[in-house]
């Protein structure tokens, strides 16, 4: 199977006054187009870290990072811009829409920033598929956290990215919410193709995913291929 | 870029009302710049339509030297191309009969058909025209107010008494400030001479106006004699030059105002700056979303733009509708300076200028906070701990434009370059001192605030330092405005008390002139025996400067750079005396007292007059003393303290010399109370009808007057900073009314009660009105000594009392708005304020 993502060497170091800070340190991995793969790992092991410069939402230190065979480690931010809105769609813990938009525009504004024509049949196409079709004028403050997170969903799929990045997508929710948002993060994943690269802590949802690493001191500990998952 | 513009507009919508707040900042500035602006244009527009009222004539030829035969000739022959109307005026005594008050007043004595043009405005209407037809005499209606005089009351004018028969209401091309100073009284010329008034010595000039069918003659009358008439004493004024000098009068006054206008608008500016940064750092959270969702940070910055932009035009908007409101306002508030009535027209050149200062202006002064938006990383989706600040060429740029903008735009009102850099630099030391002293407060109480105070004031000590506090912006704001105020009612006091403190102890407070030498004796002995000392009598010689060195008056007139040519033509009144008296310092040379009759006459000049005919010590100088050639030389330079009421001249001759010249004198007395002030002017006018008398009690109230008016006129401008201020206080009020309202609430839910909440609210606006109206004042003071020293010349001290008004009022001013915010916080219990939140 084709290389969707793949990482050598990476490493990340911060300087704190005098001393270097290694948060990531040389890791190394290779994710195949249309896989399911978690990063999981105790809180600050460099989870985060690790998904920010996958995603080039960051510039490491040192290594390679090749998302859909375009090596992005060495580009801009703004040459990265480019790259997170034809390939990448993210889903973070704190939901992070824009809150001045409603909910029908927040799924918009990615279609929008292709310049695709009519964004708002799709838009509003996917806010059925995540059950919000009757809330698309309401704005984030006034949707649920579950609601939120839906709409997220919706909006992370909106460009048919071929990787989908997610921070904790079930961080901020309770138990019964988090099953409908993973139920759908999945069943959209399958539907669109999409490769899904999860940052979680939770072990039950990680082992859901078709291959997990463990990120230990800013190094991969473990590399499970895991028994069961959502296929 | 439609997008961008969709984004603006979507990200805009649920901010408008705190989009708003900011351009409130902008709305006053906008308002008085288009309002002056629109003013200036409807007030050149009127003049250029009523230039013939303002001079009410075609021609006027003013002098207030005696004419001989053949200037008298040329006069008259002016006169056959059209119609020829005389003048004569100059400042008198008249007697009310009714009540034998006296009053000194500008008596116009007239004859023929002016004004050609306008009208002089009586009550009733005919009065003007039937002034010549008796005895009879027009008199100011301020001073028929105060002297309780009605139609038909007698005036005594000299030796004669006259009729009033009208009111003057109006003199083209007058005042109503022109009008107060001096009040005027009309009466016909061919009582002038029976009058008595004109005698030798007297001051007076005389106007002869012209009407010509065409229109063109009088400005070729003017450039043809002008040069030639000139070392004469004529002044040639034609329409077209008396509307160039009214336009250029008023051109000053508005641009003058126009600067005052920018001071608001750049205080509103620092507004908009300040409130665009609290708006754009909650912002950034969109701006990672939008930079992850793969939005190049250029378009980010662009869709921020817009708004400012869009912001900018809205604050404009209503700044040029409140401002086109204010213009019908500003004819009233200027009235007392405006030779004519100024018409309303909607001035859309102003309107528009209006609009793009205001949306130039915000983008300008939100452009630092705005690029910190580049400079956003999408990582801050992920963790929000990431700092943005623009630190690199980009920020100078911006400030460097900011820099070139006030100059540019204050050079276009000055039209002067050093001008306009003194005025940029003054605003940038005061915005410096204004901004330093908000630094150092905000230092001063993060450092030493004691641990050992109570709760309530460490709390509201701390709010002047604590994030997105306001110390730094109403400091500036309210600071300058308080600046600019406490100046112009510091500068009215200290003038006001200059002129008290003359009056004080021994010194003179009553002048007598036009005394001639046969009136003398008379008036010594009218003055002993009313118990009253002659400090000072002073003879008066004229006489007229001809030769400074080897040059002639007449080259040194030809010369056409020179500048300061009124000292060579002036008719000089001069005196004589063995000594210099107190008001006088000798700073070079030396003083002759006597002359010994050998060589030139040492004479002593004042400094600046030496120094404006370019001679100095030793130079030999002749003048013409009625006829005669008199050889001088300069012995001695003097410095004059002017700000006394005594004589002082800029030419001192020693005894023996001009005592047999044709000469009138001076008297100087002390009256000690105001009843016998208002006597001894009543028994001397009787006495003497030709002799004019100034108490320094009048001179007192007309100044008093006079600064009122324009104190009136720039407290109005400075208003609008004040305004501004206040409305930059509601804005960030308002702004940091979300963080005050989960302070206040946490503390109401850990057990403060709502007088607590209150006193720490009341604590910090009283430290920022405090602070800021201290700042403004401390400003206020180091700006009238500067002012007092260096324009006035004058003693300088600083009083207590407009100190403290000046400082109440603004605090309780800070304070109000300050509290009236914070009311609805209060009253509400916390779970409700805390659930309205949410």
């Amino acid at each position: 199977m084709e290389s969707i993502l793949n990482v050598q060497n990476l490493s990340k170091s911060f300087q704190t006054g005098r001393k270097e800070l290694t948060v990531l340190d040389s890791v190394s991995f290779e994710v195949k187009k249309g896989q399911t793969f978690s990063i999981v790992g105790p809180s600050g092991s460099g989870k985060t870290t690790l998904l920010g410069l996958c995603a080039g939402l960051d510039q490491s230190s040192s290594g390679s990072v090749e998302l859909n065979g375009i090596r992005i480690d060495q580009m801009s931010e703004d040459e990265r811009a480019a790259i997170r809105n034809q390939h990448v769609g993210f889903i973070f813990q704190s939901f992070q829409l824009i809150p001045t938009l409603t909910a029908l525009e927040n799924v918009m504004v990615p279609l929008e920033l292709r310049g695709q024509r009519n964004p708002k049949d799709q838009a509003m196409e996917l806010l059925t598929k995540v059950g919000l079709a009757d809330r698309h004028d309401h704005y984030p403050s006034q949707l649920s956290g579950g609601e939120q997170q839906r709409v997220s969903l919706a909006r992370a799929f909106s460009n048919a990215p071929s990787i989908l990045f997610a921070d904790e997508p079930t961080g901020n929710l309770d138990d019964e919410t988090s099953e409908i948002v993973e139920a759908l993060l999945f069943k959209l994943n399958q539907e669109h193709g999409t490769t899904l690269i999860l940052v979680t802590h939770d072990l039950e949802l990680a082992k859901r995913t078709q291959r997990t690493v463990k990120i230990k001191g800013g190094k991969l500990v473990e590399d499970i291929l895991n028994p069961n998952p959502i296929v | 870029m439609t997008w961008l513009f969709k984004m603006a507009w979507r990200d805009s919508r649920r901010n408008y009302k705190r989009l708003l707040l900011f351009t409130s900042s902008i709305v006053l500035g906008i308002a008085a710049l288009v309002s002056i602006d629109g003013f200036g244009e409807n007030l050149k527009h009127d003049i250029d339509k009523e230039a013939g009222s303002l001079l009410g004539a075609d021609l006027r030829i003013s002098t207030s030297r005696t004419i001989k035969p053949a200037t008298q000739s040329f006069l008259d022959s002016i006169a056959q191309f059209g119609d020829i109307s005389k003048e004569v005026s100059f400042a008198s005594m008249v007697s009310f009969v009714k009540t034998e008050d006296t009053r000194i007043v500008n008596v116009r004595a007239l004859e023929g058909k002016y004004p050609y043009y306008g009208n002089i405005l009586t009550e009733p209407a005919s009065a003007y025209a039937e002034l010549s037809q008796g005895q009879h005499t027009l008199l100011d209606e301020q001073v028929m107010k105060e002297f309780d005089i009605v139609l038909g009351d007698s005036v005594k004018v000299g030796n004669l008494v006259f009729v009033v028969t009208g009111k003057i209401k109006g003199i083209p091309g007058q005042t109503t400030v022109q009008m107060g100073v001096v009040p005027s009284i009309y009466i016909p010329m061919q009582y002038l001479d029976a009058s008595g008034l004109i005698q030798f010595g007297s001051r007076y000039l005389r106007k002869f106006y012209y009407q010509y069918e065409d229109e063109k003659l009088a400005d070729q009358l003017k450039e043809k004699y002008q040069k030639q008439y000139r070392p004469e004493g004529l002044d040639f004024d034609s329409i077209a030059s008396s509307k160039r000098q009214t336009s250029q009068a008023f051109g000053v006054m508005t641009r003058f105002l126009n600067l005052v206008g920018f001071i608001a608008l750049l205080l509103g500016c620092i507004g908009v700056a300040s409130a665009v940064h609290i708006y754009i750092k909650g912002k950034l959270q969109t701006v990672a979303i939008l930079r992850c969702l793969g939005i190049k940070g250029d378009k980010a910055f662009l869709i921020y733009l817009i708004q400012i932009a869009g912001m900018g035009l809205v604050g404009s908007l209503i700044g040029v509708v409140l401002g086109t409101f204010l213009q019908t306002v500003l004819p009233s508030v200027l009235s007392d300076f405006l030779p004519i009535a100024v018409s309303f027209g909607i001035s859309w050149y102003s309107i528009g200028k209006g609009i793009l200062l205001g949306i130039l202006i915000s983008v300008l002064f939100a452009l630092i906070p705005l690029m910190n938006i580049r400079n956003v990383s999408p990582l801050r989706t992920l963790r929000v701990n990431e700092e943005v600040s623009e630190k690199g060429l980009g920020r100078w740029i911006v400030f460097g434009l900011i820099g070139a903008f006030i100059l540019g735009f204050t050079y276009l009102q000055i039209g002067s370059l050093i001008e306009a850099t003194f005025f940029v630099l003054f605003i940038l030391f005061s915005f410096i001192i204004l901004a330093a002293v908000a630094w150092l407060v905000m230092f001063l109480v993060r450092r030493i605030i004691p641990s050992n105070w109570s709760f309530i004031l460490r709390q509201g000590f701390a709010n002047l330092h604590r994030p997105n506090n306001q110390t730094f912006i109403l400091v500036l704001s309210i600071g300058l405005g308080t600046a600019l105020i406490a100046t112009l009612f510091f500068m009215r006091g200290l003038l006001l008390d200059q002129i008290s403190v003359a009056q004080a102890g021994d010194r003179p407070n009553m002048i007598v002139f036009d005394v001639q030498t046969p009136q003398k004796d008379q008036l010594l002995a009218l003055t002993d025996s009313m118990d009253l000392p002659v400090l000072q009598q002073v003879p008066i010689v004229t006489m007229q400067l001809e030769k400074v060195k080897s040059m002639t008056r007449k080259e040194m007139m030809a010369d056409s750079t020179r500048k300061d040519r009124w000292a060579l033509n002036r008719e000089n009144r001069v005196t004589y005396r063995d000594s210099i008296i107190n008001s006088e310092t000798i700073i070079d040379g030396a003083w002759v007292g006597n002359y010994d009759g050998n060589g030139p006459v040492p004479i002593s000049l004042e400094k600046d007059y030496a120094r404006a005919i370019g001679a100095s010590l030793n130079d030999p100088l002749v003048f013409n003393v009625q006829g005669v050639e008199l050889e001088t030389v300069v012995s001695s330079i003097r410095e004059i303290a002017w700000n006394r009421i005594q004589t002082n001249f800029l030419i001192l001759f020693p005894n023996n010399i001009l005592e047999q010249a044709p000469q009138f004198h001076v008297l100087i007395t002390r009256t000690s109370s105001t009843d016998q002030s208002v006597a001894y002017q009543r028994n001397v006018v009787k006495a003497f009808p030709n002799v004019s008398v100034v108490g320094l009690e009048q001179i007192l109230s007309t100044v008093d007057d006079l600064i009122g008016k324009i104190s009136f006129v720039i407290n109005f401008m400075a208003l609008f900073s004040i305004l501004t201020g206040l409305l930059i206080l509601i804005g960030s009020v308002i702004l940091s009314r979300f963080q005050r309202i989960k302070e206040s609430v946490l503390l109401r839910t850990l057990g403060a009660n709502r007088k607590q909440v209150l006193l720490i609210n009341l604590t910090e606006y009283a430290l920022l009105g405090l602070i800021a109206a201290f700042t403004g004042i401390l400003l206020a003071l180091v700006g009238s000594y500067a002012l007092a020293v260096f324009v006035f010349q004058s003693p300088y001290s600083i009083k207590i009392v407009p100190i403290i008004i000046v400082l109440v009022t603004i605090v309780s001013l800070v304070v109000l708005i300050g509290l009236s915010n914070s009311r609805g916080i209060l009253n509400r219990p916390p779970l409700e304020v805390l659930r309205g939140e949410s």
